[in-house]
């Protein structure tokens, strides 16, 4: 029974989602006023709908009702109750409601921060949104629904995908869907732009903070998508150029590209367009992300169960969103935005090239993801491609990227000179090459010249960052007084542009210092990996709560003393018989220590894989300041107060270029 | 012309010529790293290139697989259930393995005609089947496949 009221209140919802998709649009191009105030209450109301059936999903897999089809294919009475309440979004069905209560939350989100908004403006984005969960809601209840009935019901069911049951998989799909679904705010705000014809100082204003937050929860995201990836794939990884993965990171790289963009038409009032058109982009590439993960087009570890009905219909509803929305860009979007001036030489141009550089890398990406996809569905060939071409392609657009990004954030707003830049960083450049040269030779090694240009870059970062701390403080009369109560944003910029070099440092010299060694070893057995040995002292076995448990003792000494001991596991997952890695891991700030059992072979001796990983930890806890920094910059008191009229007059008056 | 205008054409024809260069390299990266994937059956019939890295796939053939004493190699075949492609691979192998699994090889063929793997795939789902290798089994059997089978 409980099920089928589960399944009412998505109808209901679909309802709802229905009037807040049409009336209020209607109301705010035609001046209705209560049509307008439709929209927050049917909202909020949507929201209450899919959480309740979200909430009746998560009871029927708590309490094992194997008489839900889903739950008896996702579940087990074996398994342990957090993974029980985690396996509801482990497949397609319940991934996708969780998508719709998202978004659903977003938009009661904005239901409640909506007051600096004009009341047409805010009818708009809240109108969209509805549009967007409709979609959502009918693919879910059409094609996926997951109180679909099974009879007679299972006596057990089949269990969570073993991949799945950890930790890590518990948070990681809602943190990126949170983030995916995020940017459906900034969508919002981008068709009412257009349709309104304007975007005012404020509404730039308004829409930062929620830019920022989606792209804060897509960062966690992918990070704890990565960490995942390295400690239970099994061997190592930390980013496979996984086309899933790639769905993943394009939006980031273009949402990355969007908030910066945005502070300029917030703070400058131009490149209005280019706002528009990025963050219509992030969202495009957001749905397609749901779109390549569900359909079942890709080989991949993340496609689990899928269905070529379901990918049709998400195929369209992307043409409708997309093509929809750019069509509107296309009407609308040249004639109605035009912004201020800047010279040649100003921080406006060098956001506008790195947003160009993102969006270029973000092109390469995409590429790479989808060739290989339009090829075999036009039947001429199957082909892949290999992460050297992502390798190569995106570090090259990388590279100008960060060396502008040293130089832009020192920059002036409006108007600077090259020369001025030259002359103040010049310290700042002859810091980063002595720093590099210093760090290659302490590397060494066959890779120290490359690392240390790499290594070079990531240092640049901090370096110039630092100058424009001192840069903004050494003018003012307090300089200790400024520098503590430097503007949040400010801060936040800070946090976060030291977490990508941090992150670029972690990339650069995991990629050419890790040593990865496989043996085959028998208990009792010594190797040596770099100047760590590995000692294999034995193998136990035990039961775990669904799995069986075959469990080594790595004693890992350095210079005679002992460092750690490692317990990697091989198990067992009975339900499913699938065989799954649990690799030891002894963290550190500069160095990670690796090993996993690979598999049992003659006279009691196991392949071993073992590595040694420099400074892997950094590429995550880059990703952890990134998401910091943007966390204070999106609560910068500045970006909730109202426009001053001197600031709202430079954001919209049109200027002659 | 006035300087103005020099300006805006010199950085319009920078940005032109900068685009270009980057273009021709992308795509000069991304043909290098585009691997092929081929059944058994194309394989056998030499219709995959020599010294060039592709993707082959099929299942494990039963009883095939065969280690390499005091070392990480091992020997097996696959097939698309007409023809048998021997491959060998020094590793550690995924979790799911096992003969009679459906397998996705990455590698170069030897001028002896065995495929050595430099990476070994298999699904992390004990039902699952990679759709290449549903496809080459379907070919094999003569049985026209759309893209996707399922």
């Amino acid at each position: 029974m409980i099920p089928e009221i589960g399944q009412f209140t998505l109808a209901l919802a679909l309802a709802v989602a229905s009037v807040q998709a049409s009336l209020p649009l209607v109301g705010a191009i035609r001046g209705y006023d209560s049509w307008m105030g439709l929209a927050k209450p049917a909202a909020r109301i949507q929201f209450l709908l899919v959480f309740s059936a979200f909430l009746i999903l998560v009871h029927a897999f708590v309490s094992n009702d194997f008489s839900v089809a889903y739950v008896a294919q996702n579940s087990n009475t074996a398994l342990p109750t957090a993974y029980r309440v985690s396996a509801v979004w482990g497949a397609h069905e319940g991934s996708l409601l969780l998508w719709i209560v998202i978004l659903a939350g977003w938009t009661y989100a904005v239901t409640l921060f909506d007051s600096q908004l004009p009341r047409s403006f805010a009818a708009l984005v809240l109108s969209v949104m509805g549009i967007v969960s409709v979609g959502f809601l009918s693919f879910l209840m059409f094609t996926s629904n997951p109180f679909a009935r099974l009879l007679p019901a299972a006596a057990d069911g089949g269990d969570l995908n073993p991949l799945l049951q950890d930790p890590g998989l518990i948070i990681h799909p809602p943190m990126l869907y949170v983030g995916y679904v995020g940017s459906s705010v900034a969508f919002g705000f981008a068709i009412a732009a257009l349709i309104e014809g304007r975007i005012t100082a404020q509404a730039a204003r308004w829409i930062r903070p929620w830019a920022v937050g989606s792209w804060i929860f897509l960062t966690i995201g992918i990070a704890l998508g990565s960490w995942w990836a390295y400690y239970e794939l099994g061997w190592g990884g930390w980013w496979f150029w996984d086309p899933v993965e790639n769905a993943s990171f394009m939006p980031w790289l273009l949402g990355t590209a969007l908030i910066h963009s945005l502070a300029v038409t917030e703070k400058r009032g131009t490149f209005k367009n280019w706002t528009v058109l990025l963050a219509l982009a992030t969202f495009a590439l957001s749905l397609l992300g749901t779109f390549l993960v569900r359909s079942g087009v890709l080989t991949s570890v993340h496609a689990f169960a899928t269905d070529p009905g379901r990918g049709i219909f998400v195929l369209v509803l992307l043409a409708i969103m997309i093509g929809g929305s750019f069509v509107l860009y296309a009407w609308r979007g040249p004639s109605t935005f035009s912004g201020g001036t800047f010279e040649p030489v100003s921080r406006e141009v060098f956001l506008l090239l790195n947003s160009t550089l993102l969006a270029v890398a973000t092109a390469t990406v995409l590429l790479g993801t989808l060739y290989p996809l339009i090829l075999e569905a036009l039947g001429l060939g199957k082909i892949s491609v290999g992460p050297p071409y992502f390798n190569v392609v995106f570090g090259a657009v990388m590279l100008p990227l960060i060396g502008l990004l040293g130089i832009g954030q020192f920059s002036r707003w409006k108007s600077d000179s090259i020369r001025r830049l030259l002359v103040r960083l010049r310290y700042a450049f002859i810091a980063t090459v002595a720093t590099a040269g210093c760090a290659a030779v302490a590397l060494g090694g066959q890779h120290a010249m490359s690392a240390a240009i790499g290594i070079g870059f990531g240092i640049w970062v901090f370096v110039t960052t630092i100058f424009g701390i001192v840069e903004r403080c050494r003018h003012r009369e307090h300089v200790w007084y400024t520098l503590f109560h430097l503007p949040r944003a400010f801060v936040g910029q800070c946090i976060a542009h030291i977490g990508f070099g941090c992150t670029v440092i972690g990339v650069v010299i995991t990629s050419f210092y890790t040593i990865d060694e496989h043996q085959s070893l028998a208990p009792g057995d010594r190797a040596l990996v770099s100047d760590y040995e590995f000692h294999f002292v034995g193998l136990s076995s035990f039961d775990g709560p669904n799995y069986r448990v075959t469990e080594g003792t790595f004693d890992i000494r350095r210079d005679g003393q002992l460092v750690a001991t490692l317990k990697p596991q091989k198990r067992l997952y009975v339900v499913r018989n699938m065989p799954m890695t649990e690799a030891g891991i002894s963290p550190g700030f500069t160095r990670d220590l690796y090993v996993a059992l690979g598999e049992p072979l003659e006279d009691g001796a196991w392949s071993v894989r073992m590595h040694l990983k420099p400074f892997i930890r950094w590429i995550w806890l880059g990703a952890i300041l990134m998401a910091l920094g943007g966390f204070m910059a999106m609560f910068d008191p500045r970006l909730r107060s109202p426009v001053t009229l001197r600031s709202e007059q430079s954001a919209t008056s049109p200027v002659s270029d | 012309m006035t300087p103005q205008r020099k300006k805006r054409l010199l950085a319009i024809a920078f940005i032109l010529g900068g685009m270009g260069i980057a273009t021709a390299l992308i795509l000069t990266a991304f043909e290098k790293n585009l691997m092929y994937f081929y059944s058994p059956s194309e394989v056998v019939a030499g219709e995959a290139p020599q010294g060039r890295k592709f993707r082959v796939g099929g299942l494990v053939v039963e009883g095939s697989v065969k280690r390499v004493p005091d070392s990480l190699s091992v020997e097996f075949s696959v097939t698309d259930t007409v023809n048998k492609v021997p491959v060998i691979y020094t590793g550690i192998l995924p979790d799911l393995f096992r003969e009679g699994q459906g397998i996705v090889a990455h590698g170069e063929r030897r001028a002896d005609g065995v495929f050595e793997a430099s990476e070994v795939l298999a699904k992390h789902d004990e039902n699952y089947m990679p759709p290449e290798v549903a496809s080459a089994l379907a070919e094999a059997k003569g049985v026209k496949m759309p893209p996707h089978p399922r």
